[in-house]
């Protein structure tokens, strides 16, 4: 007995022992994550290394919407219109500075992030007074209203057309024939692991257990002392920096931005991705990111090697993974019968039917 | 002057579709608790079904007839087949399901009639009548006041003069005790998914000859408005909700008149945030509501 | 002579703790009988699970000799079970005769709930008054006239009250017990009461059944109940 309580302390990290264990892992983990992303980006083939970049781009998205929805309980669809912030913010800065070197990308991401967490905080103020289907039918309007923004002032936005996106070529140092595609993969992972470490690191602090507490029950929350409507607007501006980080990657990917690319469509296969890929855990979204990237790619080559004709063909292409999605979202939501919450106890209870290891 | 009262009278005819929309947005609010995200999406599927008819019969009443029973077993078979089954202990779940059920019905739209507008004709003239010299209203603008006159006419009744309509306020208030008192009320919910979607049918009717034509997202933008009206009205409220609709489209139609059409689903962003912040409860709900 | 209602090893309950064990219950035709007990004694769900609302995992439900475990919830009142819930069950959301017409919604002889409802108007005067006004503006005692009258209009044969005194004033809940009592004189209707309030149950009850943590402890004449110091101490604690 003396022994195990002589030994007890010193066994038992503090707060910030532990805090800073688990940052540890985290910038190990990230560490890992680089190495098999630069493993990746000399593995594969151009096109493959551009879907790669895709799938980092959206993870920027998913993993803010994962706290925001899975973690915090508030559900957003407005997240394909907070990427169209960043985009448009990084068109516009980017085109304004280009041509004076590599730096100028890295601030116009930054204003992306600022502009985005700006808007973010706005609708996020909205939001902390609203519940469920209100705050539901809230973020839709934003994401149905802001193509039509960028549409009304077609000065600046150039309309439906939208603004092309000048982004300059991969730095010499890294030889005249690199690959453009392996760079972007570069940038966007790069934005992808520090904004996972930054969520890890979040998601474990005293904040991170007030967001699943305001989630659960926001009058105990109350009672224990957290400022729940703070909580929530923060969690809100969070996931919108996020938003604005990947909707800025997915523009430089892509080196044009227009109110197409972010339908309310977009929104609904952010949300879809999160609920699939296990709502509330980071790793959850890193699977959703990759399925939203794959499922469509998977469904073209599938529909290539249907006998129809070309326009069908067509039809089937863009609405097929539409479908997919829809299907399996309705599915995801009644095969787990305690629906959104279910899902996460669903997880724990899976590795309970694990053989525990002996002590 | 002659433009503020062709605007204004466009605007009512708008605010007469808004508030049938709304109306079923509030029809499924009440008798379910859920936000039906996936009205608008099922009204564009049952007026495509409509427009087939009528372009394969040549008859549009024919296709009208069948948009809107169409409507009917849509809203029947949605409840019947998904709903259900969803579990309610989260508000969130019965919106994600319902916008799971938008994807999968805009993508099935989009393989069968392709993602370009169709062009969806009006069965009477929208040219408006002009007198002394002022263009006042359509045609169209005259069929749609007197149907959407007639379905909340039609409602009223239902609800306060007849049996079922007794039965299904009974069974949404206090579903145990009336199954104690021999309510179906799970039959109730079926029909009250059915009327709903028959309603939003029906707007889906009178709204998308007046816009671009067929598309499979064609009411995403109405849906956000009628939306807007229904929270306007507050959520709960039949009246609230044909108040709310006529409010939206005032406003839209000033707005595009004024200001260019760009401007209007701005413009209902803006009521709808000023409304949620402003004055929680909606013009005719309850305070209460608004956390449920 | 056969049982109206005949219960036997009856369990149920919510999830996977039955709250009733192993209950046996026989009620004869134009019985009252008063189940009482403590809080949390399983009274509220031995009615529940009578009407159907939770399902039991074993046992027997018998009326007539016929299976009632299969019968639907909504089925029971065509099988002349009426059930006034715990809290009355009114909705407050409709009017007063808005409330008493659906207690006759279900019956196919529309005449007599038409005669029903006048009845129950003639019998409870201060309804009659407030035909139009919501459920919610009504006092405890309306309430709890107009969940009985409802049932009255399926003209039950067995009625199951759950606490029908709770909240009212001691001049109302006797006004309600000699109420049941003509009611039971006149129309030959069963009662099974749950109560709290042990004196009130007992004065107009034929039958007392005592309940302990879900089991039946006593059953027992009410008449013997109610004289019987030793039993009364040793079960109802007066």
């Amino acid at each position: 007995m003396t022994d195990l309580r002589e030994r007890a302390p010193a066994k038992v990290p503090t707060e910030k022992g532990k805090n800073a264990l688990s940052l540890y892992r985290h910038l190990a983990l990230m560490l890992l994550g680089a190495v098999v992303i630069l493993a990746l980006s000399y593995a594969l083939p151009p096109f493959r290394n551009y879907q790669l970049a895709t799938v980092g781009a959206y993870l920027c998205v998913t993993a803010g919407l994962t706290v925001l929805t899975g973690l915090n309980g508030q559900l957003s669809l407005g997240h394909g219109a907070l990427m169209a912030v960043g985009a448009y913010t990084l068109a516009m800065t980017q085109n304004k500075l280009a041509g004076q070197g590599q730096w100028t990308l890295l601030v116009a991401v930054l204003a992306a992030i600022v502009v985005t967490t700006a808007v973010g905080a706005v609708v996020g103020l909205a939001a902390a007074r609203l519940r469920g289907p209100y705050l539901a039918g809230l973020t839709l309007a934003v994401a149905v209203v802001v193509p039509a923004i960028a549409s009304t002032f077609d000065t600046t936005f150039n309309s439906d057309q939208g603004l092309s996106v000048s982004v300059d070529p991969p730095p010499l140092a890294l030889g005249y024939d690199f690959p453009y595609e392996r760079w972007q993969a570069w940038l966007a992972w790069a934005g992808a692991l520090v904004t996972l470490l930054f969520l890890a690191n979040l998601v474990r602090s005293r904040f991170g257990r007030n967001l699943t507490a305001v989630r659960d029950d926001e009058a105990a929350a109350r009672l224990a002392g957290i400022n729940v409507a703070r909580t929530q607007v923060m969690a809100f501006v969070v996931s919108a920096a996020c938003a604005g980080l990947g909707g800025a990657l997915i523009a430089v990917l892509s080196q044009s931005v227009s109110p197409g690319a972010f339908p309310l469509t977009l929104s609904l296969f952010l949300l879809m991705a999160i609920v699939i890929g296990g709502l509330g855990s980071l790793a959850g979204a890193l699977w959703g990111a990759v399925l939203l990237v794959v499922l469509p790619a998977t469904t073209h080559s599938l529909t290539d090697s249907f006998d129809v004709s070309a326009a069908v063909a067509q039809r089937l292409e863009g609405n097929l993974p539409l479908a997919i999605f829809g299907v399996v979202l309705i599915v995801v939501m009644l095969a787990f019968p305690g629906g959104i919450a279910s899902l996460k106890k669903f997880l724990p209870n899976a590795k309970k039917l694990l053989p525990k290891r002996k002590a | 002057m002659d433009r503020f009262i062709f605007l204004t009278f466009d605007g009512l005819s708008r605010g007469a579709v808004y508030a049938a929309f709304a109306l079923s947005l509030v029809l499924i609010w009440r008798a379910a608790r859920i936000v039906n995200f996936a009205q608008g999406a099922m009204a564009v599927a049952t007026a495509y079904a409509g427009y087939s008819v009528a372009t394969a019969t040549g008859s549009y009443w024919l296709g009208f007839a069948v948009a809107l029973v169409g409507g009917l077993l849509l809203g029947a078979g949605v409840e019947r087949v998904v709903m259900r089954f969803v579990d309610h202990s989260s508000p969130l779940n019965g919106v994600v399901v319902a916008l799971g059920l938008v994807l999968v019905i805009q993508a099935v739209l989009g393989m069968i009639y392709g993602n370009e507008f169709r062009p969806a004709g009006a069965p009477f003239s929208r040219d408006a009548f002009v007198v002394g010299g002022v263009a006042l209203l359509s045609r169209f603008d005259l069929w749609v006041f007197a149907a959407v006159i007639a379905v909340v006419a039609l409602l009223v009744l239902l609800f306060t003069r007849t049996a079922v309509g007794l039965r299904m306020r009974a069974a949404a208030f206090a579903p145990d005790v009336s199954r104690l008192l021999g309510v179906n009320v799970g039959g109730m919910l079926t029909l009250g998914w059915a009327l709903a979607a028959a309603v939003g049918s029906l707007a889906g009717m009178l709204v998308i000859p007046t816009e671009l034509g067929l598309h499979p997202n064609a009411m995403d933008i109405v849906f956000v408005s009628a939306f807007t009206a229904a929270v306007v009205g507050g959520l709960d409220s039949a009246i609230g909700a044909v108040v709310g609709g006529v409010i939206v489209g005032l406003l839209l139609s000033y707005v595009s008149g004024y200001l260019g059409a760009t401007v209007a689903p701005i413009a209902v962003l803006v009521l709808l945030l000023v409304v949620l912040l402003g004055r929680p409860g909606g013009l005719f709900g309850s305070v209460k509501a608004r956390a449920a | 002579m056969t049982a109206l209602l005949e219960v036997k090893g009856l369990t149920a309950g919510y999830g996977a703790a039955p709250v009733l064990h192993d209950i046996d219950l026989s009620i004869e035709q134009g019985q009252i009988v008063a189940v009482m007990g403590a809080n949390g004694a399983g009274k509220t769900t031995l009615l529940r699970t009578l009407s159907g609302l939770v399902k039991p995992t074993s046992g027997e439900i018998r009326l007539d000799g016929a299976d009632l475990r299969t019968t639907k919830v909504e089925q029971m009142v065509r099988r002349g079970i009426a059930h006034v819930p715990e809290g009355r069950g009114v909705v407050t959301e409709l009017t007063v005769d808005e409330n008493l017409r659906l207690g006759g919604l279900w019956r196919s002889d529309k005449a007599d709930a038409r005669k029903a409802l006048d009845e129950v108007y003639e019998l409870f005067e201060p309804l009659a008054r407030r035909k139009r006004h919501p459920g919610h503006q009504l006092s405890g005692g309306e309430r709890q006239m107009l969940a009985l009258g409802r049932a009255l209009i399926g003209r039950p044969r067995l009625m199951l009250l759950d606490e029908p005194s709770l909240g009212l004033a001691p001049r109302v809940i006797a006004q309600i017990m000699a109420l049941l009592r003509d009611l039971r004189n006149s129309t030959g209707m069963t009662v099974l009461l749950v109560e709290q309030n042990v004196r009130s149950a007992l004065s107009i009850a034929d039958i007392g059944v005592v309940m302990s943590l879900g089991r039946v402890v006593t059953r027992n004449d009410a008449a013997t109940l109610r004289t019987d110091d030793e039993l009364r101490h040793a079960y109802l604690g007066f």
